[in-house]
């Protein structure tokens, strides 16, 4: 493994994705991310000179939709699926900021 | 003393404004305020894994109309972008928006100053979707979620830091207020949430590099942001002459308190991880297409006011008035090409219009009036047959129902009773019950007159012209 990650990023990598990892979990969160960088590594090594940057695998353009309300009260059903709701609301841990 | 003089300030502004598009960005449920919580929800704009979106024609074509009117330069080709963050108001942890290629790019608008015309650059315009909404139950110490706003569009007109006073961001605020509801793209609302400002503020010495800048946030009206503007420029001076330095930080304006606090340290863009949306294909946009656009936008105020010098016999103060909102130029217009009488629509407009503006606190945009109302009651006035009061009071009616002028003349009795043989009967008893204003007037005290005008318009319960009566009193007072 060419590329080592060091504790300090994957603390901040852990901070910005929300989670928090046991020891054994960092360690093998920084395995994995050194081997994806070897990957990019390797695909940097091909010349890419004058290529576009590809997003989309299919060429297709301008989908669009017009405005007009086709979706009526769903929030019954969408609710079905939340751990906990209150008065049709989804209710989470004590959020701010 | 000195501080002043010492420090200039640099402030930015990213502008977030609600699009007035019937359905959200990229699903067809409903953009309507107020809703119950979640009831204006789909798979879509909960982030249901799997579910797909669909980019609102609307949305692009308002974003477009907005960099014509502003100069920028329409992106031909542009995508969206995920940027990614965890935040419960935000249901896919990601938000769409643009990054590398936003629809438009390097416009301007101007702004005019005492010391003269300006321009403020505009750096980009991108479309985003808005998030949901968190409301904090204290009684459970939770936070419940309403995801009804979740996917509203939005559009983000970020300027360039050209900006050195309070007085020139409000103008710039102004400027594309006006601009945005001539396009009808929004109402742009600060108290209501849909115009939005955050403040990038930096203070430097005249010439040198700027400073480290702060983001203010919470801004809910043009007062509160002059005061966030002076508030944090002070905080900044104060701590760079202590020997401090300011930290690049988002704060949040206490309006109430009049100060800020630092909500989190700023997030660099490449902490939110962006990278293009596979789910949206991308946009290519042909020259027909933008030429339609061009051509679809209204007349902007610039040229109204141009326009109506040249069309209309009205003063230059009014032209400034009725054409600061479109509804209410259009309503001059349309209002005036049916009883071509530009000064009298004017003055009912700039008059009783603005008036009850004022008093009801309502915006032009909520005007109800039909201009054919308007035109009937001007014609009706004219043709004397009800008189100045009366038109007040029927225009206050059609204010608020924008009911037939007609209709409410007859209902409220408020028609000049024409026949002049029932005025005459009145006028014969009035100059009988008063003998001493009959002489008073007949000895030369103009005054009196009045009073018998008066008395006269009261005993015909106000349903009679006062000049009519005028007019007949003095030649039967020979």
């Amino acid at each position: 493994m060419e590329n080592r990650i060091s504790d300090e990023t994957i603390e901040y990598v852990g901070v910005l994705a929300k989670l928090e990892l046991s020891d054994e979990e960092r360690e093998q969160a920084k395995r994995d991310m050194g081997r994806m960088l070897d990957y990019i590594d390797q695909m940097n090594a091909l010349d890419t000179e004058g290529i576009e940057p590809m997003s989309h695998a299919f060429p297709v353009e301008n989908v669009l939709r017009e405005d007009m309300v086709t979706n009526g009260d769903m929030r019954d059903a969408l609710l079905a699926n939340a751990p906990e709701e209150k008065d049709g609301m989804f209710v989470v841990p004590r959020t701010f900021e | 003393m000195g501080k002043e003089k010492q420090y200039e300030s640099v402030i930015g502004l990213e502008v977030h404004v609600e699009l007035a598009t019937k359905t959200k960005i990229f699903c067809g449920c409903s953009t309507a305020f107020g809703g119950v919580p979640n009831t204006h929800t789909c798979p879509v704009c909960t982030g249901m894994p799997g579910s797909l979106p669909v980019l609102n024609r609307k949305v692009l074509e308002y974003a477009v109309s907005v960099g014509l009117a502003t100069n920028c330069e329409i992106t031909r080709y542009c995508k969206f972008d995920r940027k990614n963050y965890f935040y419960p108001d935000n249901p896919q942890n990601y938000q769409i928006s643009q990054l590398y290629l936003p629809i438009c790019r390097n416009g301007w608008v101007e702004i005019e100053m005492p010391e003269g015309t300006k321009r403020i650059g505009i750096h980009e315009i991108h479309m985003e979707e808005d998030a949901g909404k968190l409301i904090h139950d204290e009684w459970e110490d939770c936070t419940l979620v309403d995801y009804n706003r979740s996917g509203v569009p939005l559009i983000e007109i970020v300027s360039e830091p050209d900006m050195r006073s309070a007085e020139e961001v409000i103008a710039y605020l102004e400027k594309l207020r006006l601009m945005i509801r001539y396009l009808g793209a929004s109402d742009c609302k600060l108290q209501e949430g849909s115009m939005r400002v955050d403040v990038n503020l930096s203070v430097r010495e005249p010439g040198a590099e700027p400073g480290v800048r702060t983001e203010m946030k919470n801004l809910n009206s043009f007062k509160a942001i002059t005061r966030a503007i002076a508030g944090e420029r002070d905080r900044q001076i104060d701590l760079l002459t202590s020997g401090a330095v300011v930290v690049q930080e988002t704060r949040r304006w206490d309006d109430a308190k009049g100060c800020s606090y630092a909500m989190r340290s700023k997030e660099d863009a490449r902490d939110y991880r962006y990278f293009p949306d596979p789910d949206l294909v991308p946009i290519r946009i042909s020259e027909a297409w933008l030429e339609e656009r061009k051509a679809a936008l209204p007349e902007m105020r610039t040229e109204k006011i141009q326009r109506y010098r040249e069309e209309y016999q009205i003063p230059d103060y009014d032209i400034e008035i009725l054409t600061d909102s479109r509804q209410m130029a259009m309503l001059f217009e349309e209002t005036t090409a049916l009883c071509n009488q530009p000064k009298k629509v004017s003055n009912w407009l700039m008059g009783e219009g603005m008036r009850l503006l004022k008093e009801r606190g309502r915006d032009p945009e909520d005007m109800l009036i039909s201009p054919a109302h308007l035109a009937k009651l001007i014609v009706m006035r004219e043709a004397g047959e009800i008189n100045g009061s009366s038109a007040k009071e029927i225009f206050e009616v059609m204010f608020d129902t924008d009911t037939d002028p007609a209709d409410c003349a007859r209902e409220r009795g408020l028609l000049i009773v024409n026949d002049t043989g029932g005025l005459t009967e009145v006028l014969r008893k009035v100059i009988a019950e008063n003998p001493k204003s009959v002489e008073d007037y007949l000895g030369g005290k103009e005054k009196a007159l009045g009073f018998l005008v008066g008395q006269t318009m009261k005993a015909m319960k106000g349903k009679a012209d006062p000049a009519q009566v005028n007019q007949m009193l003095r030649e039967m007072l020979v």
